[in-house]
């Protein structure tokens, strides 16, 4: 279980970081938001992993096999602040793609003789 | 509250709800806000004001009732580390008393026009000030990380107030930058929860005090990845390229009350250094990168400062500045240098908030209007094409005077030249320095700030002389009213701050070696339980 939980943290997190890096708003969106479901894994992960263990309610005198409840709480508030902050960071995206007439994170198109990472053949 | 006495929950006086007021007050003022109707503008321009100076009011008592011993207060008088505590010290007072004194005179700026140049001003405004508040004043790991996010929140909103394309390009790369140093800020907190076992900072200097656990490397890492979250959010070098272009797009108002953000990334960065890294396992973690990522800011933003072509984003440079002179007098090590930082923060963050608000009165009219369509309904007013803008017809005859003096303070402020507070602190952290404990990279330090005082010269007056001796087409300046309360209420603090540089920097020298004493901050966080560890 612990392989395919770091697996799939380091998948999130690494396909989250090359999507920040692209040049197009919607990317970096994308991006942010795969990169924070990899850090709530994470956080989620820092409980360290149990299964089958109560939460701390009902646990009865068998107090050492709870699971902690901390990292939970945690992620719950970092999830709804992610959530909200994206959705702002949509908001201004689109704003931007209003004014500008472009989806490129400088707000405005590469100049074509430069080079673009985005396009190897423009 | 005496901190020797035990940690049972004992009756609350009133007078101790004291603490949470700056973070309670602001919020529920903000939320009636957003139920008002933004037509009623006078109305919610003087429930704002009144909230404002009430935390201001609060500060400024709050800096001289913890001079001697800190105020816990425990929400819902569950005990720490179990529940929330804030508490309010001499360093969280003082910088209570800043953010309190720069947004009373931002917002006083905005009554002249830039309240309404858009929806929503002064809720957000408020909440801005209930998340730096609230991250000054919380004892935890975790709540730092909601304050944090609540004063981003409100930060976006004001960095686009205003709208037009230059704000939203800005404001674009900002929210990236700060979504992604939240994430750091986020792994670094779980790191340091998952080795350790708690976030409540005194808990987490006790449990350093005592015997190490299994995995102390795992803790220094995510403390690592915590200081960056912090160093990317106080414009360090290399991770504060977001800065001068959002301040500089920012409206003036907005830009000055941001002024104080990136002193919050500071200010936790001082509390944890000496709190958690100044004794115990992990003594002076982090010191030697603090002081080289110091001086490297006050080089690059020296340098950004001679390049700087308009007021504005010479104006942010300073405050790139102004962070790495704080950064690197932490790293020396040295006590008495780092109280001459602390009496420097306080007066440089004033000066380069009036700096943005000079620079916007100077400038208006002379940069071509800027093209801006609303992109939603209710979005955009233009400030200057307002009928009932009553404030701002009264054209003092001695604007261009008023407007260079507060320049030419402004500049000898920034500068650190004499006879003002900002001399007063540079030669604090010289002397300071050269009697630390480690002279040989303090002469660094001295050299760096010197060469900064010209740097820092040579462009403002240049910019001073253009912006206010060479003859434009454009009408002279106007300045408001309220618009000149809000500057000469920011440049009387300083040089108040000046001219009582002898108890000021006594208050700093104290809030030091309260600081560098951690045991104590436990004891009163935790009561006598402070022992270390089992």
């Amino acid at each position: 279980m612990e392989l395919v939980l770091s697996l799939g943290i380091g998948v999130l997190a690494a396909a989250g970081v090359w999507l920040i890096l692209r040049p197009r708003t919607f990317q970096v969106v994308l991006g942010l938001s795969l990169l924070s479901y990899a850090v709530n894994l994470f956080i989620f992960a820092m409980g360290r992993l149990t299964v089958g263990a109560p939460p701390v309610l009902g646990a009865g005198p068998d107090i050492v096999s709870v699971d902690d409840p901390v990292p939970q709480a945690l992620v719950l508030t970092a999830v709804v602040i992610s959530f909200a902050l994206t959705a702002l960071f949509l908001v201004v995206l689109l704003a931007a793609r209003g004014v500008t007439g472009s989806d490129h994170v400088d707000g405005r198109e590469p100049h074509p003789a430069e080079p673009s990472p985005g396009h190897p053949d423009a | 509250m005496n901190p020797a006495v035990t940690n049972l929950p004992a009756a609350v006086a009133w007078s101790d709800h004291i603490v949470v007021l700056p973070v309670v007050l602001p919020i529920a003022v903000a939320g009636a806000m957003f139920l008002l109707d933004e037509r009623r503008r006078r109305l919610k321009a003087s429930l704002t004001f009144a909230t404002v100076a009430a935390m201001t009011g609060i500060a400024l008592v709050l800096v001289g009732w913890v001079a001697e011993a800190p105020k816990v207060y425990r929400l819902g008088n569950w005990a720490a580390p179990y529940g929330i505590v804030l508490v309010a010290d001499r360093l969280s007072a003082t910088m209570l008393a800043l953010s309190g004194i720069l947004g009373l005179c931002a917002l006083v700026f905005s009554f002249a026009r830039w309240g309404r140049a858009g929806p929503r001003f002064h809720g957000l405004f408020l909440l801005l000030l209930m998340g730096v508040d609230g991250a000054f004043l919380t004892g935890d790991l975790f709540n730092l990380f909601v304050f944090f996010e609540v004063m981003l929140a409100a930060s976006y909103g004001l960095v686009l107030h205003g709208s037009g394309e230059t704000r939203i390009r800005a404001g674009l790369g900002y929210i990236a930058v700060n979504l992604v140093a939240s994430l750091f800020f986020l792994v670094g907190v779980s790191l340091i929860y998952g080795t350790m076992g708690t976030l409540n900072m005194a808990d987490l200097a006790r449990r350093l005090a005592g015997p190490s656990p299994a995995d102390l490397a795992l803790f220094e890492i995510g403390s690592a990845i915590l200081g960056l979250a912090f160093l990317i959010k106080c414009s360090a070098w290399p991770l504060g390229f977001w800065l001068p272009p959002t301040y500089a797009a920012a409206s003036a108002p907005a830009a000055a009350i941001l002024a104080i953000l990136s002193k919050v990334g500071i200010y936790v960065v001082v509390r944890l250094s000496l709190l958690v890294f100044g004794e115990g396992l992990s003594a002076g973690f982090g010191r030697p990168v603090l002081l080289a990522t110091g001086l490297a800011t006050i080089a690059y933003g020296t340098v950004g400062l001679v390049g700087a072509r308009d007021l504005t984003r010479a104006a942010g440079y300073a405050v790139m500045v102004s962070s790495g002179t704080v950064l690197a007098a932490l790293g020396t090590g040295s006590d008495a240098a780092l109280a001459g930082a602390l009496y420097y923060l306080f007066g440089s963050t004033l000066a380069a908030g009036a700096l943005f608000l000079l620079a916007e009165v100077l400038q208006r009219g002379r940069a071509p209007a800027e093209a801006a369509g609303p992109v939603f309904a209710d979005e955009y007013r233009d400030p200057f094409d307002d009928e009932d803008a009553t404030d701002v017809g009264s054209v003092l005859p001695t604007g261009v005077a008023v407007l260079g003096v507060g320049f030419l303070l402004c500049t000898l402020m920034l500068a650190g030249v004499p006879p003002l507070a900002g001399f007063v602190g540079k030669l604090a952290i010289f002397v300071g320095v050269a009697a630390g404990p480690a002279p040989a990279a303090g002469w660094w330090l001295v050299a760096a700030l010197t060469l900064s005082s010209l740097g820092t010269l040579m462009p403002l007056v240049r910019l001073g002389i253009l912006n206010l001796w060479v003859t434009h087409d454009a009408p002279p300046p106007q300045l408001g009213r309220s618009e000149l309360a809000a500057i000469a209420g920011l440049l009387a603090t300083c040089l108040a701050l000046s001219l009582w540089g002898g108890p000021a920097l006594a208050y700093a020298d104290a809030t030091v070696s309260w600081l560098t004493q951690p045991q104590d901050y436990v004891r009163a966080v935790l009561g006598q339980a402070g022992g270390p560890a089992t």
